[in-house]
């Protein structure tokens, strides 16, 4: 048995010349992909005219700014009640906002799925719709709803409502055609109606996925539904705009500090749901 | 001779009917218990959430009538020079959709980068030191949470108004997201390639540039892609804070109730989106078709 030393290293590229041959083409490809890649970038830097000037000024000023945020605290004990009423207000907007969405998507997703709905034009026609809703984001819709309900969570609330219907519309109509047809087959076969086959073939396979795709929604509302009080729709995002624009620093980082600490228990309850529900499934 | 149906005695029939009822009552009472412990958090949730039904009945002729506020005067005997007028600030628009979708690349190709560089370290078969694991988990879950407009906001403060913050807050944000995904991907690679150069003698980042690296790359680009569309949407509302971009433009159409200027921005930026995502979902099938093609 031979040993592979480094003295033998020219025998074997002499031996096996494929291998060892540059890949030209590949090389090729990647060089010009990643030289596109750099000059947009470079074009990026000139075209928006980014300040390199301010870039040192700016982090030293980021680093006083962070300085200032330790340690975290709310000020006076009413402060903290208001900023936890606020977090109260976001929570429901997230859960309000998501289960709104979700019943108004759901018959509206039967109707995008090809499976249920043969007619091509309806289909086409709603889902074109949804696509233009989820187009629209969540910050947009809240700025459109505080106009007509006026300032405030509910605002909120409507606009998590408008643009959740939008991507469950999506999501639902996509699990409902990925569903096996078998089961709908069959209770048609035994003499029961389209409707019935809906009902009793379809619904019972997909319903645990769309509720585990409701959950998921819920969790990444949670992280939307702080930011919509930055245009007046309530929750916590009213409080840290107000704090941020008036340099409260630790006021800030304790808001920070009560969104991190209240994403990661809803993140954690609602996978306990999921998996609950689904099982140890991944979910598509 | 008739085919004899063996039967069940009653009591055993009874038995199991007894059963199969029990089964059904208790499915029935845990769909009640939920729908139970539901109504009671909607309800609670409506009363923190001042959702208010008679306003909203009130006031809801307001919104198709926003709608309707927002759309412009068209006559088909002047189509063009309506159409015209309705944009009418098209190539101002035109440049700050450039500069949004800018924006949105370069946070995207910086927070990619910073997000490769980290997930390789938040990947627990790759990095033995339990700690080094799990403080780049925190921060990658930190750079997630926190969202990406509230960057924004703090470094507007600190960089002056214009894209510059907008670009770091969504690398920042993006940093995060990418660096969770791309660690899920690098933790369920083959060990095998990785045990290879570690046993012929490759230090660690020979071990993660010969080892890891070619395994997940297609699957990278492919989450890039994603995470670029999810950052045209983003990078769309930037300027609501005053971080550059089309946003900018677009709040002030809605506060000043610039009512078709607001339709006509809301269509390019809606266009945009739906253009980008057409694109990215094609270079991503073909990415992955590759990859399917390759094994």
């Amino acid at each position: 048995m031979s040993s592979f030393g480094i003295e033998d290293r020219a025998a074997i590229v002499q031996r096996y010349p494929d291998v060892f041959r540059p890949n030209w083409w590949q090389r090729g490809k990647l060089t010009i992909g990643l030289g596109g890649a750099i000059a947009l970038f470079l074009f990026g830097i000139v075209q928006l005219d980014i300040p390199f000037s301010r870039l040192s000024d700016g982090m030293v000023r980021l680093g006083g700014f962070l300085r200032l945020m330790v340690p975290p605290d709310p000020g006076s004990w009413a402060d903290a009640l208001k900023y936890l009423h606020a977090l109260g207000e976001t929570v429901s907007i997230a859960f309000l906002g998501t289960l709104g969405g979700a019943l108004l998507a759901l018959p509206v997703s039967l109707l995008a799925a090809r499976n249920v709905v043969a007619n091509r034009i309806v289909q086409v026609f709603t889902r074109r719709s949804l696509d233009t809703i989820r187009g629209v984001d969540t910050l947009i819709w809240a700025l459109i709803w505080v106009g007509v309900v006026g300032l405030g969570p509910f605002a909120g609330i409507l606009a998590v409502i408008c643009s959740d219907f939008g991507s469950f519309g999506k999501l639902f109509s996509e699990a409902i055609e990925a569903a096996d047809k078998n089961p709908a087959e069959g209770v048609r076969s035994a003499g029961g109606s389209h409707l019935h086959g809906v009902r009793f073939g379809l619904l019972p396979q997909v319903f645990p996925i769309l509720l585990s795709q409701v959950l998921y929604y819920f969790e990444s509302n949670t992280r939307s539904a702080t930011i919509i009080g930055i245009v007046g729709a309530g929750g916590i995002g009213l409080q840290l705009a107000e704090q941020i624009r008036v340099l409260e620093w630790q006021k800030v980082s304790f808001l920070i500090l009560l969104i991190l600490v209240t994403v990661s228990a809803i993140d954690w309850i609602s996978g306990k749901l999921r998996f609950a529900i689904i099982g140890r499934r991944a979910v598509a | 001779m008739p085919a004899a149906v063996p039967e069940f005695p009653q009591a055993r029939l009874q038995e199991l009917a007894d059963r199969y009822a029990a089964a059904v009552a208790a499915k029935r009472r845990r769909i009640w218990l939920g729908a139970a412990i539901l109504i009671v958090a909607t309800l609670a949730a409506g009363w923190m959430g001042d959702v208010n039904l008679s306003k909203f009945a009130e006031n809801f002729w307001r919104f198709p009538a926003y709608f309707a506020g927002i759309a412009p005067k068209f006559s088909f005997s002047s189509a063009w020079a309506d159409l015209a007028e309705w944009f009418w600030g098209l190539p101002r628009w035109a440049r700050l959709l450039g500069d949004t979708l800018l924006i949105a690349y370069m946070g995207t190709l910086a927070g990619g980068i910073c997000g490769f560089v980290l997930c390789f370290m938040a990947s627990a078969n790759l990095v033995k030191s339990r700690a080094i694991v799990f403080a780049t988990r925190r921060l990658l879950e930190f750079c997630r949470t926190v969202p990406e407009i509230v960057f924004a906001l703090i470094f507007v403060l600190a960089f002056g108004l214009g894209p510059l913050p907008g670009v770091l807050a969504i690398a920042i944000h993006t940093t995060g997201a990418l660096g969770k995904q791309f660690a899920e991907v690098v933790e369920n690679i083959d060990s095998k390639p990785i045990e290879g150069v570690a046993a012929s003698g490759g230090s660690w980042i020979q071990i993660v540039r010969f080892g890891a690296v070619p395994q997940v790359l297609s699957n990278f680009v492919s989450y890039g892609l994603l995470r670029f569309e999810i950052n045209v949407r983003g990078a769309a509302v930037m300027g609501f804070v005053g971080a550059g971009g089309i946003g900018q433009d677009l709040i002030e159409a809605v506060r000043k109730f610039y009512f078709t200027d607001v339709s006509a921005i809301l269509l390019l930026i809606i266009a945009t989106v739906m253009l980008i995502d057409f694109i990215t979902e094609r270079v991503r099938h073909r990415l992955l078709g590759l990859e399917g093609a390759a094994r």
